[in-house]
């Protein structure tokens, strides 16, 4: 069958899965917007190629499915770069194709051309520039299953405009993945998982840190089992809310820079750590040299490169999150112990569990509009984040129920990342609430895509926590640098009601505490469109406890008496 | 910290040398020396790569290296029975009266003159590092007007295993 370029992508991208795809058109994309334009793919128009990326990282974490987007050549491809390197930071699996200009104009400094293979070089998986229609078919397939296998990531696919309008004979199902120095990893060393079981069933003082690989293997499951079955306390980084229910009373929240003192202590004291899809992340470990200076460390991970990155694991084992945990279940049994241990956390939770002190302005404060949230969605919602003080009092204050619901930019700390991806997890669960939790820095972002929200009748929810101020930057000005809040003061902002009303959405304000509860019902009640809640909140609250950069775990500022 | 040879195999298409050494930029790691040319495989490659490190250092680097898709195989031959050789092209300043010393120290080396300028000599010497050092050393004083050497390429000894 004689089939253009462009054709021949759709077909390919159907025969991976996808029905969804993220973009925006332009001249080099032409002719894949006119195939498009009767294919059964549903295109989501985003207005700006930054939320495209993003969109399609949300559809991908919310689903575990690849998320897919679509630029245009050069200012439409380096607008996806952030996007590209926010997943590549958070290992989340994307396929972005970009339009190129046609094959006999590159390199000749054409309208619209950008090196865009040579750009994202250093933060994709992998990428192609495609320079025959009849590698097309090949480089599809390649690109998907790259990334989606081993630790996933982002691939950009580079289509020159002539290579999507030549039309040749195709024949499906004919390509074939030709990737010598590529291979999926299969299996575990299982003497090491023997290994690792001999410490844990001898250890007294356990802690499982759980990470986004957890998530990202669909681990969770064996994940709870091993807790439960040994009785071990888990820690979650950022990227590992969710893989323990946030309300299990083995459960230690978020540990590392604003994570619970007893996280962080429990770390401390620890004799085994069973560190699960991390990468001992500076943010986490604090100062390296004193990160559980009493533990062996059992290391799990499906990238050999992560083990002994950044510490030595005793028992490194290279696999499947899913596979290695569901092995070393099989070879433990149940116990009840580890009392000591757990009357010890105990202590430390009663005595510095997460708090904050009473308002000085009368206004709201903000960790108290994410328990309101918690406690009206009980976990089950999609909660996607900004960067900064929203981010982390979302991961202090909500108690994630299940995987794939906390959303949030953990590596790269991409401010605009949280609205469209928000918009791409109500497109893949369109079953579940989806709630951003944004500042009024952050929103301003990618605010743009308001329109696209509108146009799909997606009821996002919005809540803005609005502090007038770039609240983290603010926070370390007054830490660090003697209170000289130097370009953080953001007050001169938009009517964020008016702004929502001029899009088709609707605005609420809210600025005092008995105003909240009905405008979060009002808003999750909303099936047609999105809401933005402007919540006012104090404008000074800073987000505690806290390790200073560079410190010790064991050294935290503030969350013991406020 | 010591010198490590590596021979990285990889395929044979643009952009791949860039993917390599973008990692070693991006990393930290410094390259101390680079050679790269087709193999018996025309759709192979092969990189030669001499870097210094210690061994948490060089795990790393292979590590990551091998995360690169059109990356094949790695060895590391430091310690393996090698052949290394670089090849070095010398433009020396030589007039009438110099000449026959020079000549002297290029028959010791078993290196060769490929030029004869009316005041200078080229010289091309092929080694390991040590003998290439060794005549850049001796040849100096007669005056260095440009050197250029190609970076180490090495192979094992021996039937491949």
């Amino acid at each position: 069958m004689q089939l253009k370029g462009a054709e021949i992508l759709l077909r390919c991208l159907q025969e991976e899965g996808v029905d969804t795809v993220f973009g925006y058109p332009g001249g080099a994309v032409l002719p894949i917007y006119d195939a498009l334009f009767e294919s059964s793919i549903r295109h989501i128009l985003v207005r700006h190629e930054q939320g495209a990326a993003h969109a399609a990282d949300g559809y991908a974490r919310a689903t575990g499915k690849v998320g897919v987007c679509i630029a245009t050549s050069g200012p439409g491809a380096t607008n996806l770069v952030t996007g590209i390197a926010t997943a590549n930071m958070d290992s989340i699996p994307l396929v972005c194709f970009t339009g190129q200009v046609g094959t006999s104009l590159i390199g000749r400094d054409a309208f619209q051309e950008a090196d865009i293979t040579g750009i994202t070089l250093p933060i994709t998986k992998h990428n192609y520039l495609v320079e025959r229609t009849e590698d097309v078919a090949r480089t599809v397939k390649e690109a998907f299953y790259i990334a989606r296998t081993n630790r996933p990531g982002p691939v950009v696919v580079d289509l020159p405009k002539d290579v999507m309008e030549r039309s040749i004979d195709y024949k499906a199902g004919d390509a074939e993945i030709n990737l010598r120095g590529y291979r999926v990893m299969k299996g575990y060393n299982s003497g090491q998982v023997i290994t690792a079981v001999e410490l844990i069933k001898n250890a007294k003082r356990p802690v499982i840190y759980a990470g986004g690989g957890v998530i990202s293997s669909d681990a969770a499951g064996e994940l709870r089992e091993l807790a439960q079955k040994r009785k071990i306390p888990v820690t979650t980084t950022l990227m590992g809310m969710g893989a323990i229910p946030g309300n299990s009373y083995l459960n230690l929240g978020m540990l590392g820079m604003h994570g619970t003192r007893y996280a962080n202590y429990a770390i401390g004291e620890a004799d085994l750590l069973i560190a699960a899809g991390v990468r001992f992340d500076d943010r986490v470990t604090g100062k390296i040299e004193t990160f559980a200076p009493h533990a062996r460390v059992i290391h799990i991970d499906i990238d050999a490169a992560e083990i002994g990155k950044n510490v030595d694991a005793d028992v490194p084992i290279v696999g499947q999150v899913k596979e290695v945990l569901q092995a070393i279940n099989q070879r433990l049994e149940a116990v009840e112990q580890y009392w000591e241990w757990h009357q010890t956390i105990d202590r430390w939770k009663k005595e510095f569990p997460l708090r904050y002190g009473p308002s000085c302005e009368g206004r709201i404060m903000p960790q108290s509009v994410i328990e309101k949230i918690c406690e009206l969605t009980q976990g089950e919602t999609i909660i996607t984040t900004e960067v900064g003080q929203n981010q982390m009092w979302a991961a202090q204050y909500y108690k994630f129920k299940h995987a794939r619901t906390f959303l949030t930019s953990g590596g790269l700390g991409t401010m605009g990342y949280g609205f469209p991806a928000a918009i791409g997890a109500k497109i893949g669960r369109p079953d579940m609430p989806v709630i951003d939790i944004a500042g009024d820095g952050s929103i301003q972002m990618n605010i743009q895509e308001l329109a696209t929200a509108v146009q799909y009748r997606l009821p996002v929810i919005i809540c803005i926590l609005n502090n007038q101020f770039l609240g983290m930057v603010r926070q370390w000005q007054g830490l660090f640098y003697g209170g000289r809040y130097s370009y953080t003061d953001v007050s001169h902002q938009p009517d964020f009601v008016k702004l929502a009303e001029a899009y088709g959405a609707v605005g609420i304000r809210v600025t005092r505490e008995e105003e909240l509860e009905a405008a979060l019902q009002q808003a999750l009640r909303e099936t047609e469109r999105p809401v933005i809640l402007d919540i006012l909140v104090e404008r000074e609250a800073d987000v505690y406890p806290m390790v200073p950069p560079g410190s010790s775990l064991s050294h935290m500022l503030g969350g013991d008496e406020i | 910290m010591r010198k490590h040879t590596l021979t990285v195999t990889v395929e044979n298409r643009p952009g791949v040398l860039t993917r390599v050494t973008t990692l070693f930029r991006r990393r930290g790691y410094n390259i101390e020396s680079l050679a790269v040319g087709e193999t018996e495989n025309p759709s192979i490659s092969r990189i030669t790569i001499m870097v210094m490190g210690d061994g948490k250092i060089l795990e790393q680097v292979t590590k990551q290296l091998y995360k690169l898709v059109e990356v094949i195989k790695i060895v590391d031959i430091t310690e393996e029975r090698s052949v290394t050789r670089e090849l070095v092209l010398i433009k020396i300043r030589a007039d009438n009266n110099v000449r026959a010393d020079i000549v002297q120290i290029v028959d010791i080396f078993r290196a060769r003159i490929v030029d004869i300028g009316k005041n200078s000599l080229i010289i091309e010497v092929t080694g390991d590092s040590g003998k290439i050092d060794a005549i850049v050393e001796s040849l100096k004083p007669f005056g260095v007007l440009e050197l250029v050497r190609t970076g180490v390429i090495a192979m094992v000894r021996g039937e491949i295993k």
